[in-house]
């Protein structure tokens, strides 16, 4: 898919949860809500991205899709 | 002209916990106290002769025919307006109430037609049978006087009382010379519809009713609502179609297929053909009201447009071939398991329709989670309610509006926010205009001035005119003024809500940035405007928040949907009548679709594919193994069609051509699938990119159910044969056959019986259920056997309600020097949705295009004057559309519908959406605008396009 979109949804996910007071809290509801709404292949492709420097990622969507990337496996795969 | 089958009790039914015993005619009667003497002896079975009462309105007591004599009183008051009382002793029928009686009646026929027999209301027309029931013999006036019945006198002179008939009214005609000045059409207009588009003007025998300053009905501010043609009591306003076909022989209950309010209806029928749609009385919804759409714009449902008859194509440039349908569904089945061997189970899916049954919708998601082997099914909520959805179940525990209807009998204060009821949601917009009329204080939030701002009788005490993209920042400001003045209901949210969340939430909104004052630059509403609504809000008594799409078509349309739901928390007005947080559903069945586990990520009642157990249950009843990751949205599949991984998708009853943002995106991905199947009663756009074409059926063809929104399961009943041999529920039941996963349902009833026993919150809910008790609400189950009114009472559906973190994040997509306003979109009362049904009647004569409307001074500015052509240019995209200059716009803010498919209002919009559900941000798009004088290069591209479409249509070849 379109990586510039996924980048950018991803961003959007991470703007909502940057309120939340507790950093890791937040980082780990962004990879959460990625988890439970986006279908497996688009979380591989965005971990993919990630790890090949994760251009346009915001720092909180880095932290977050790390996070991803530990809790599932289908992220990795 | 009433329904057929209903009985009129003549004034309206009265709640009250005080009984009065009384006699009529020698018989004791019971009713609750404030009931008429006339309605209580209706309720006896003694008819009292009326013409002017009718129980669908108040009583008038104008016509004196009601007449009776009460032991102790004097002279013989008229038992409409006379209340019961205690030991009241009536007598209906004496000599001297006879005489009066035929008096009166003698008057009447004095001064009407004689045509009965070739009268459209003959054999229901109230005259006709008072005139029998009172025993007039003789009118010994004659007819010969001053009249309005004849144009000219005997000598061949103009009649100067002589009006007439009105025929302009596409769907009723308005014939003066039947009129006997009742007032029933014009208390009708006024209690019911509450527009107030009728009057009597003059005094005496000059009286007559007339439509605004005596204007032809369809010039006047008449929204053809039809409360008028059901009250008249003789054939002065009759349906075109009454007129045309005669009266039915039997009538059929059943559900309107347009907006979410849901009504129920009786069909009126002639074996197969409807002659008119009556709203039903006793629908629960909708109380015997209706729009323009659901009474009258039913035509589309046997226009000529419709396609009856399977067809396919190898490519979209292919004349369309008419098959069996044993051939199409073999060819589908036999194309969907190629892409599937060829690029993988993931590579093909389905779209559910909000406009078809639950049943039907259920079985779409069954076919692509079971049949496909996938989770990638979608339905059009996603670009509507999936905010809704995501923001209601995070904070309340529910994907769903708590409350029912009626509930706003009891609200003191109505916040309305981007939702314009009285043009979207017309049924319950008057519901809510009687509210307010009966003293509800009101607050709108809206870019525009809609019609609930000022209307006849109603002023909003508020209209927060905010900038489009901002109604979070007004909905933290309005929580600022509630938490920094003290005004949280703080029992409540001790007793009911999480206590950290809470916290956490009041620690965001105190902060001095969402002060109204910190806010008034970026919202554009004045500070002290805030403060008082918020309020009101938070002090006037029960106060009830409506919201529409102008709440979740936004980048941060979830966050709003939360927004809401922690002002309804922080105030306590949650969890009982009159308060509650509502949202009005787009269209008809969008609640059910969503119920029904349209969404990639859940089963039906909203839960997660991920859980086990729920997971389990589905496979246990359909007998697969099933995938337990969320599929593809519908935007990701555009996305995945364009970067080649999907390939082929079978859609039910949507046009996401049309209807889905960024109009040339969506279509680039429909011309990469290899396998476009559309089931649909037309060749609608997304049918144009289609290489398969299934005929759907209307909601006239089928059995089955739909929810409103107030989670309302009313039943669709069947009143004529589908017109393209299946219903929608056996089409996909064949392609599931054919794809090898059998399904053996004989009736829809079954579906929802396997519906019933997988979701806890439809458990107690059958056909049956649905019969006896006319509609039911879910959560319907052991805890609930009638069903859930209002949600949340005692505790919320998951435990404590939690407040959720609603920081304001601008939308990215901001004006510059490029495209300097800021267009947003809506919908008008005469057209629905993409208007493939709407078009297909005669309301094209309220709105037959869609236009821009601007401000003058955005005009001014540009040299535009109303009329002209102007080009509307965003980032995505440029269409050309005539401009309507108007105030109900703020300057820098651009509107239009998007009813017709050829004025492109989705090539403009963008690609922007919901950080949470992916829900399109239709609401704000920066554009410039300009005059212009032909048509934009996309424009010309669809019309050339079309026309080729319709070519290659006319030349359908059968084998």
């Amino acid at each position: 898919m379109n990586i510039e979109r996924l980048i950018a949804m991803a961003n959007d996910i991470s703007h909502y949860f940057a309120a939340e007071p507790d950093k890791a809290a937040g980082a780990a509801s962004v990879a959460d809500h990625l988890k439970r709404f986006w279908e497996p292949g688009m979380r591989r492709q965005i971990v993919a991205h990630l790890h090949a420097g994760g251009e346009g990622l915001e720092p909180l969507t880095k932290v977050a899709i790390e996070r991803l990337a530990q809790i599932d496996p289908k992220a990795m795969s | 002209m009433l329904s057929i089958v209903d009985i009129d009790r003549g004034t309206p039914a009265v709640k009250s916990d005080t009984v009065v015993t009384l006699e009529i005619d020698g018989r004791s009667i019971q009713v609750p106290e404030g009931t008429s003497v006339m309605r209580a002896a209706a309720q006896a079975g003694i008819n009292i002769p009326k013409l002017c009462a009718t129980d669908m309105l108040e009583a008038f007591g104008s016509c004196r025919l009601c007449l009776v004599e009460i032991d102790g009183r004097k002279g013989y008051p008229a038992s409409c307006t006379t209340p019961v009382a205690a030991g009241m002793k009536v007598s209906t029928q004496t000599q001297k109430l006879a005489e009066i009686r035929r008096g009166v009646m003698e008057l009447y026929i004095s001064d009407h037609p004689l045509d009965c027999l070739t009268c459209p209301a003959n054999g229901h027309c109230e005259l006709q049978d008072m005139a029998g029931v009172v025993g007039l013999r003789e009118v010994r006036y004659g007819y010969e006087g001053a009249n309005h019945v004849f144009a000219k006198d005997k000598q061949g002179e103009a009649n100067p009382h002589f009006v007439a008939k009105d025929e302009s009214n596409p769907y009723f005609t308005f014939d003066p010379s039947k009129c006997i000045v009742c007032s029933r059409c014009v208390r009708a207009c006024d209690e019911v519809q509450g527009t107030f588009a009728l009057t009597i003007q003059g005094r005496g025998f000059e009286s007559k009713v007339s439509a605004s300053q005596d204007n032809r009905f369809l010039d006047s501010e008449c929204v053809s609502c039809g409360a008028c043609v059901q009250a008249c009591p003789t054939a002065t306003l009759s349906e075109k179609s009454l007129i045309d076909r005669g009266q039915a022989e039997h009538s059929v209950v059943t559900t309107c297929a347009y907006c979410g309010v849901g009504c129920s209806f009786r069909a009126e029928m002639k074996g197969e053909e409807i002659v008119r749609m009556v709203p039903n009385k006793d629908g629960h919804a909708n109380h015997g009201h209706s729009c323009v759409k659901g009474r009258f714009a039913i035509g589309y449902a046997t226009h000529p447009d419709r396609i009856n008859v399977p067809m396919i194509r190898q490519k979209i440039s292919d004349p369309w071939r008419i098959v069996s349908w044993e051939e199409a569904i073999a060819h589908v089945a036999s194309e969907f398991k190629r892409l599937q061997a060829a690029y993988g189970k993931f590579s093909i899916g389905g779209i559910t329709s909000s406009r078809c049954t639950n049943e039907e919708t259920y079985l779409v998601q069954k076919l692509v989670r079971a049949g496909f082997g996938n989770n990638n099914v979608d339905t059009c909520a996603r670009v509507c309610h999936s905010p809704t959805g995501y923001g209601l179940k995070s904070t309340l525990g529910e994907s769903a509006g708590t409350q029912d209807f009626d509930s706003i009998e009891h609200a003191d204060v109505v916040l309305v926010i981007g939702a314009n009821p009285t043009d979207a949601h017309p049924v319950f917009g008057s519901q809510m205009k009687q509210r307010l009329r009966a003293g509800a204080k009101l607050i709108v939030i809206d870019p525009r001035r809609i019609d609930l701002v000022r209307t006849p009788h109603i002023k909003a005490d508020y209209h927060l005119k905010l900038r489009p993209g901002t109604n979070v920042a007004v909905l933290d400001t309005l929580a600022h003024v509630i938490v920094a003045e003290g005004l949280v209901d703080e029992a409540f949210v001790a007793a009911r809500c999480e206590p950290a969340a809470f916290e956490k939430w009041r620690a965001l909104v105190a902060q001095e940035k969402y002060s109204p004052e910190a806010m008034e630059a970026e919202t554009g509403v004045p500070a002290e405007l805030v403060r008082g609504a918020a309020r009101l809000y938070a002090t006037g008594g029960n106060a009830a928040i409506y919201y529409g799409l102008g709440v979740t078509e936004h980048s941060q349309g979830s966050t709003a949907v939360m927004a809401i739901a922690n002002l309804a928390m922080a105030t306590g007005n949650i969890g009982r009548e009159g308060v509650g947080v509502n949202p009005l559903r787009g269209q008809n069945n969008v609640q059910g679709s969503c119920d029904m586990g349209s969404f990639p990520h859940e089963f039906t009642g909203y839960r997660h594919v991920g859980d086990a157990s729920v997971r389990g249950s589905f496979e246990d009843a359909w007998g697969v193994r099933l995938h337990d990751e969320p599929g593809l949205r519908i935007p990701n599949m555009f996305e995945a069609a364009l970067d080649g991984s999907f390939k082929g998708l079978y859609i039910e009853g949507e046009d996401i051509a049309q209807s889905d943002p960024n109009t040339q995106h969506v279509t680039a991905a429909l011309q990469a699938l290899e396998c476009v199947v559309v089931q649909d009663l037309f060749l609608n756009e997304t049918a144009k990119f289609a290489h398969v074409f299934l005929p759907g059926s209307s909601f006239l063809e089928k059995d089955g159910t739909f929810v409103n929104a107030e989670r309302r399961v009313s039943r669709v009943r069947k009143v004529m044969e589908p017109k393209g041999r299946y219903a929608d529920w056996e089409v996909t039941q064949l392609l599931a056959n054919a794809m090898g996963y059998p399904m053996n349902y004989t009736h829809p009833s079954q579906i929802m019986d396997e519906i019933a026993r997988l979701t806890p919150t439809f458990h107690g809910i059958s056909f049956d259920k649905i019969d006896q008790l006319g509609s039911v609400q879910w959560p319907c189950n052991e805890q609930h056997p009638e069903g859930t009114p209002v949600m949340h009472v005692g505790e919320f559906v998951r435990g404590k309600g939690r407040f959720m973190l609603t920081e304001y994040v601008p939308t990215s997509e901001k004006v510059n020097a490029e495209h300097p306003l800021i267009l947003t979109t809506g919908r008008i009362l005469s057209q629905y949705n993409v208007g493939a049904q709407t078009r297909r009647t005669a309301n094209v004569m309220w709105h037959d295009e869609d236009r821009l409307e601007i401000h003058p001074h955005d005009a001014e500015e540009r040299g535009i004057k109303e009329d002209d052509w102007v080009g509307i240019e965003s980032r995505a995209g440029q269409t050309v559309l005539r401009a309507r200059v108007s105030e109900r716009m703020q300057p820098g803010v651009v509107y239009t519908t998007f009813h017709f498919p050829g004025s492109g209002a989705n090539v403009i919009t963008t690609e922007n959406s919901d950080w949470a559900t992916n829900c399109p941000e239709y609401k704000v798009t920066a554009v410039q605008v300009t005059r212009v004088s032909q048509p934009s290069e996309w424009q010309k591209r669809y019309q050339a396009f079309s026309n080729e479409q319709q070519a290659l249509l006319d030349a359908a070849e059968t084998p």
